[in-house]
C-alpha cells in the first residue's frame, strides 16, 4: 500500500477509510489528485479520531469557561488555576481498539500517550487513573484480556515511575467485542510556564525529539474510527509498541529543557504521528511548515515518506525551537541518550510540504486538512423514555444481608486489590489517599495542599437515558471529590459510543452531552480536556454509553479531609432524601436479574446544596468519615465503610419505608456521615438551616454489620466475601 | 554527614530518597549523575529505586555496568555505607557487592503493598534506631524481589547475622502469605558481610511522613545520621 506511485483508485480510498464524498472534498481542497502520501495524510487528519467531525458540533454545548480555567479543550490538555503560582494539568483517553487487539501493548500507550499530552505542556505528571469496562466475565477471551489490559498499565505506569492511585473496573456483556480502557493523566505545572502548540516564528528550526520512527502503528487513528468484526484480529501490527524508559527519559529532557526558555512550541507525536503534530501545530500558528523528511531518525531503513508520515512509533515529539537556540536542546536531549534531529522550519506559506530524496512528495493546504475537515450533524433519534418502576412492583430478596453478600461480590463491587497491588500507587511519595476510596488524593509536592481525583461512569443508567445518565455520571464525580473534603475544580472527558452513524447511537451522544452540559453548568464544573471514541461496536453490537467522567478537586489543607473508613463510637446519618428507586439499580440487575426500569433523576439543586453542606462539615472537622452512596446503595455504602477499617455498625430502616427500596435504591446526592454522637443535634441543626435532609442511621461499634430486624453478619465475612471474586475468577483453571 | 543519591536513567525513587535524606539530614543529598566517574567524597552513597536502564536486561544488570558503579563498588570496598533500596538492591547483588539474586517474583505479577518486616540486625548503622525484633511497617512496589541463593549462603546469611530484614505478618511471624514475593527464608534485605552495605527491597523512604500511611521508615534514615555525622 505504501508504494508512493500506485494509482488512487476507488479502492485505495475506500481502504484509507474515506467516503467518496470525503475524496471528493479532499480533490476540491487539493485541486489535483492527491499522491498516496497526501491520500494517507487526508486520511488520518479526517478521521473521526482526529477530526471529531461527528461529535464536534454537540461537544460545543459544554462549557468550558470558568475562573481557574487557564487552557480548556483543543490543546493537549486542561489547565486550571490551583493558586500559589501552580496548575493542574489534566486529560484522560481513550485506547479502546488497541486494547482488545493487543491488551498489554495497547493499554500500556494509552498510559503512554497521555502522559505525553501532560508533560508536553510543562507539566510532571504526578497521577495516573485508569477506568476500565470489560464484557462478561464468561466470555472466552476476557480473563486474558483484564490480565493483560492491567500488565500493560502496571508496566508503562510503574516503570516510568507515576503512581496509578485509582480507576474503576466493571463487567458487562455489552462489552465483550469492545472493551474500553481509558486513561487519565494529572500532573502540575507552574501556571506561568505552560507550553502550548502554535508554531511561530518564520524560519525558526523544526525539531524532531524521542525515539526513532519505525513502522508499527501505521493508521492506528484509522482503525480507532471504524467498526470491529471478525477480521480484527488481523489488525494487530497496527497497534504500537510502548517503551516506558524512553519515555522517563523523554519526560525527564522535556521537562529539563523547559525549565529555560528555549521552546517556542511543542507538541507529542500521538494519533497519525508526524502528520497530525506537524497539522496541528501549523494550524495553531497559522503558519507553514517545511519538512525534510530525510532526516527523520527512521528505526528501519527504506522507509517510504508514506511510512513516516502515518507511523505511530511512541515516545516521540515535535517541537519549535527559538532560533540560534537548537544546541542548547540538542545538548539536553543528547545527555539523556535520545534523538534530536532538526527536520524542517517553519515558513509564512500556510503549506506542509515534504521533501524526501531530493524532490516534493507532498505539498499540502495546513487548513484544508483542519478546518476544512468535514463535519457532520448525524441524524439522531433520542432514547426512549422507559417506563416507571415503582419501589412497590419491585421484589423484595428473601434477605436483605443476603441480598447485601451478593452485591458486594458481585463482579463490579467486588475488591479491585488484586487490579491496584500491580500498580505502584506510591511512588513519588505523595500518595496520601491510596486506590479504593471515594477519590484518591495526591500532595502537592512540598506543600500541605493536596489534589483530589476521580473517574466515574454509571453506564447502565447513561443506557437507560442518556440525559439523566450523563449527569449522573458528573454529579458522582463531583459528590466523590466533595466526600473526601475536595473543592472540584474541573472535568476531562472520555466519550465511549457505538457507531454516531446509526441515529439511536448519535441519540445517546447527544443526550450525554446534554445532562453532562447541565451537570457541569450546575456546579461550575467546567469542561476542560477530553477525548472522543466512536465506532465501540462489534458485527453491529453497540457497547452500553459510556462518558467517562474525570475530575480533579483541590485540597488547601491536607489536614481538613476524610476517608470513608469508620471508628467505633461514631453516629451515623444519612445526608440527601431516600424516595428508594430502584429501576436500572445494581440490586435489580444482581439480586433480581434484571436491567429494566428508568435511572436515578438527578437533581442538581440538591446535589449541590447536599455537597456543599458535607464539604464545610468536613472542613471544619465536624465529619470525621464520609462515604458517597452510589452502586448497591445505603446498605452497600455503610458495608464499604465498615470494610475499610474492620469496625462494625449497627443501623435501622426507618418506619414507613420499603426495606430493600430504603437499603438499596440508588437515589442521588446522598453520603453517608459519621459523627461523634454530641454533635449530632447541632449538625440537624445547620441542615435544616441549609435546607439539607438528614436522617439519623444509627452507631458505629463492635465488628459486625447489624441491620436491626433484618439480620447480621461479621465485617471479617463480608470483607472474605468482597475480596475473593476476582482473584478467584483470575485463577480459574 | 554528606550523602550521594545515584541517578541512573530510569532511577524513578530518587526524589523520593532525597526528601527522606533531606529531612533526616538537615541538607540536601547531592544527585550523581550515573555518567560520571568522578563521584564526590560522601558519607553515604544511595542507590535509589527505579528501573534503570529500563531493567530490559535483568533487573540492575546494566546499571551495575555504568561508569559511576566502578567508583560506588570501590568505595563500598574501602568501606563507605552504600544503600541500595528496591532497584538499587537489584544493582547491588549484579556488581557482586552483596550475594544472591532478585528473581521474578513467585506470583509473576508485580506488587505494591505495604508489608510488615522484622529488624533482624539492629546493631548495624542502617538501623541501630530499631529495637531488635521491631515490626516495622513499609511498602513494597516491585515485579523482581524474590531473594534467591544457594542454601550454604543463606545459611552463612543467618550465622553473621546479615540478614537485615525479614518479611512478617502482624504476629511477626515470617508465613508464606506475609512473603509478598516469594523470597528465600522470607529475607527483604542484607548486608555484606564488612556490614557497610545494605540492600533491601521495601521503601523506607516512603514510609517517612504521617501523611503518607506511616512513618517506620524514619529510623533508618536517622540511625544513618547519627552513625556518620
Amino acid at each position: 500500500m505504501s508504494d508512493p506511485n500506485s494509482a488512487i483508485t476507488p479502492e485505495v480510498v475506500a481502504a484509507h477509510g474515506l467516503t467518496p464524498e470525503e475524496y471528493t472534498r479532499c480533490l476540491d481542497a487539493l485541486g489535483r489528485t492527491p499522491n498516496l502520501t497526501e491520500l494517507g495524510i487526508f486520511s488520518v487528519m479526517w478521521s473521526e479520531h482526529c477530526s471529531y467531525k461527528s461529535s464536534r458540533v454537540w461537544l460545543k454545548q459544554l462549557p468550558t469557561t470558568g475562573p481557574r480555567v487557564i487552557c480548556g479543550p483543543g490543546e493537549n490538555a486542561g489547565v486550571v488555576d490551583i493558586g500559589e503560582g501552580l496548575a493542574a494539568v489534566f486529560k484522560m483517553e481513550s485506547h479502546n481498539h488497541p486494547s482488545y487487539i493487543e491488551p498489554y501493548q495497547g493499554a500500556a500507550t494509552g498510559v503512554g500517550g497521555i502522559l505525553r499530552d501532560v508533560f508536553t505542556m510543562g507539566a510532571r505528571p504526578v497521577a495516573i487513573m485508569d477506568p476500565l469496562r470489560f464484557g462478561s466475565p464468561d466470555h472466552p477471551k476476557m480473563r486474558h484480556l483484564v490480565s493483560g489490559v492491567v500488565a500493560g498499565i502496571g508496566g508503562y505506569g510503574n516503570c516510568i515511575g507515576v503512581p496509578t492511585v485509582g480507576g474503576e473496573c466493571s463487567f458487562h456483556a455489552s462489552y465483550d467485542g469492545n472493551i474500553l480502557v481509558n486513561a487519565m493523566t494529572v500532573g502540575l505545572a507552574r501556571a506561568d510556564k505552560i507550553f502550548y502548540s502554535a508554531a511561530a516564528g518564520i524560519g525558526n528550526s523544526v525539531v524532531y525529539v524521542g525515539s526513532k520512527t519505525g513502522r508499527d502503528g501505521i493508521h492506528g487513528a484509522t482503525m480507532a474510527s471504524a467498526e470491529f468484526d471478525d477480521a480484527s484480529e488481523e489488525k494487530r501490527p497496527t497497534v504500537q509498541v510502548g517503551d516506558p524508559f524512553t519515555e522517563k527519559l523523554l519526560l525527564e529532557a522535556c521537562l529539563e529543557l523547559m525549565a529555560g526558555d528555549t521552546i517556542v512550541a511543542i507538541q507529542d507525536m500521538g494519533a497519525a504521528g508526524l502528520t497530525s503534530s506537524s497539522v496541528e501545530m501549523a494550524s495553531k500558528g497559522g503558519v507553514g511548515l517545511e519538512l525534510d523528511l530525510d532526516s527523520v531518525p527512521c528505526r528501519e531503513t527504506g522507509m517510504t515518506a508514506y511510512e513516516m508520515m502515518l507511523s505511530e512509533s511512541q515516545e516521540r515529539m515535535l517541537m519549535i525551537l527559538k532560533p540560534g537556540l537548537e544546541d542548547v536542546g540538542r545538548k539536553v536531549f543528547e545527555k539523556w541518550g535520545l534523538d534530536f534531529a532538526i527536520i524542517g522550519k517553519v515558513t509564512d506559506t500556510g503549506r506542509l510540504v515534504l521533501r524526501h530524496k531530493g524532490a516534493v512528495v507532498g505539498d499540502l493546504p495546513v487548513d484544508a486538512l483542519t478546518d476544512a475537515a468535514p463535519m457532520y450533524e448525524r441524524p439522531w433519534e433520542a432514547t426512549p423514555k422507559r417506563a416507571p418502576l415503582p419501589a412497590q412492583d419491585v421484589p423484595a430478596p428473601d434477605s436483605i444481608i443476603g441480598a447485601l453478600t451478593t452485591l458486594i461480590s458481585c463482579p463490579d463491587l467486588s475488591s479491585k486489590a488484586w487490579i491496584w497491588q500491580q500498580y505502584d500507587h506510591t511512588v513519588m511519595a505523595d500518595t496520601v489517599a491510596r486506590p479504593g476510596g471515594d477519590s484518591a488524593i495526591v500532595r502537592i509536592h512540598g506543600s500541605n495542599r493536596g489534589l483530589a481525583i476521580t473517574t466515574d461512569c454509571t453506564p447502565r443508567y447513561v443506557h437507560a437515558d442518556p440525559e439523566a445518565g450523563g449527569a449522573q455520571a458528573v454529579a458522582e464525580a463531583w459528590r466523590n471529590l466533595t466526600a473526601v473534603g475536595a473543592l472540584p475544580l474541573a472535568v476531562t472527558d472520555c466519550m465511549n459510543f457505538g457507531n454516531p452513524q446509526k441515529p439511536s447511537v448519535m441519540g445517546q451522544f447527544v443526550g450525554s452531552i446534554q445532562g453532562m452540559s447541565a451537570a457541569c453548568r450546575a456546579l461550575d464544573f467546567p469542561v476542560v480536556s477530553g477525548n472522543v471514541s466512536l465506532y465501540n461496536e462489534t458485527n453491529g453490537q453497540a457497547i452500553q454509553p459510556t462518558p467517562a467522567i474525570g475530575a480533579i478537586g483541590l485540597i488547601d489543607d491536607l489536614g481538613q479531609t476524610v476517608r470513608h473508613g469508620l471508628a467505633p463510637g461514631l453516629s451515623l446519618v444519612l445526608v440527601g432524601d431516600t424516595l428508594g428507586h430502584l429501576g436500572s439499580t445494581l440490586y435489580l440487575r444482581e439480586v433480581l436479574g434484571r436491567e429494566d426500569g428508568p435511572p436515578p433523576p438527578v437533581d442538581l439543586a440538591a446535589e449541590r446544596r447536599n455537597g456543599d453542606f458535607v464539604r464545610a462539615g468536613i472542613r471544619a472537622g465536624t465529619i470525621k468519615a464520609c462515604h458517597d452512596v452510589s452502586d448497591g446503595g445505603l446498605l452497600v455504602a455503610v458495608a464499604d465503610m465498615a470494610m475499610a477499617t474492620g469496625t462494625g455498625a449497627q443501623l435501622s430502616v426507618p418506619s414507613g419505608q420499603l426495606p430493600h427500596a430504603f437499603l438499596f435504591g440508588e437515589d442521588q446526592a446522598r453520603y453517608v456521615v459519621a459523627l461523634a454522637p454530641e454533635a449530632v443535634p447541632g449538625f440537624e441543626t445547620e441542615a435544616r438551616a441549609a435546607g439539607v435532609p438528614v436522617l439519623r442511621l444509627g452507631q458505629s461499634s463492635g465488628d459486625q454489620l447489624i441491620v436491626e430486624g433484618h439480620g447480621t453478619i461479621s465485617i471479617s465475612e463480608l470483607k472474605t466475601r468482597n475480596e475473593a471474586w476476582l482473584p478467584a475468577y483470575m485463577a480459574r483453571p | 554527614m554528606n550523602a550521594a543519591v545515584i541517578v541512573f536513567p530510569g532511577s524513578n525513587c530518587d526524589r523520593d530518597v532525597a526528601t527522606a535524606l533531606e529531612q533526616a539530614m538537615g541538607k540536601k543529598p547531592i544527585m550523581a549523575w550515573h555518567g560520571n566517574a568522578d563521584l564526590p567524597q560522601v558519607d553515604l552513597v544511595v542507590l535509589p529505586g527505579g528501573f534503570s536502564y529500563g531493567d530490559y536486561l535483568r533487573c540492575g544488570a546494566m546499571a551495575a555496568q555504568s561508569p559511576v558503579m566502578r567508583e560506588v563498588v570501590a568505595r563500598a570496598k574501602s568501606g563507605t555505607p552504600v544503600l541500595g533500596i528496591c532497584n538499587g538492591f537489584q544493582v547491588l547483588t549484579e556488581t557482586g557487592l552483596l550475594p544472591g539474586a532478585l528473581m521474578r517474583n513467585a506470583s509473576l505479577k508485580f506488587v505494591c503493598r505495604d508489608v510488615t518486616l522484622r529488624v533482624e540486625a539492629a546493631n548495624t548503622k542502617f538501623t541501630s534506631h530499631y529495637a531488635p525484633g521491631s515490626l516495622p511497617r513499609m511498602t513494597v512496589a516491585h515485579g523482581d524481589g524474590n531473594y534467591f541463593a544457594d542454601a550454604a549462603t543463606l545459611d552463612e546469611l543467618e550465622q553473621s547475622g546479615r540478614v537485615a530484614f525479614r518479611y512478617v505478618d502482624d504476629a511477626g511471624q515470617a508465613t508464606p502469605e506475609a512473603n509478598p514475593n516469594g523470597s528465600a527464608r522470607s529475607i527483604a534485605g542484607i548486608l555484606n558481610a564488612a556490614g557497610n552495605v545494605l540492600g533491601m527491597m521495601p521503601h523506607p523512604e516512603r514510609h517517612a511522613d504521617p501523611l503518607l500511611g506511616g512513618t517506620d521508615g524514619k529510623a533508618l534514615f536517622s540511625s544513618l545520621v547519627q552513625a556518620l555525622s
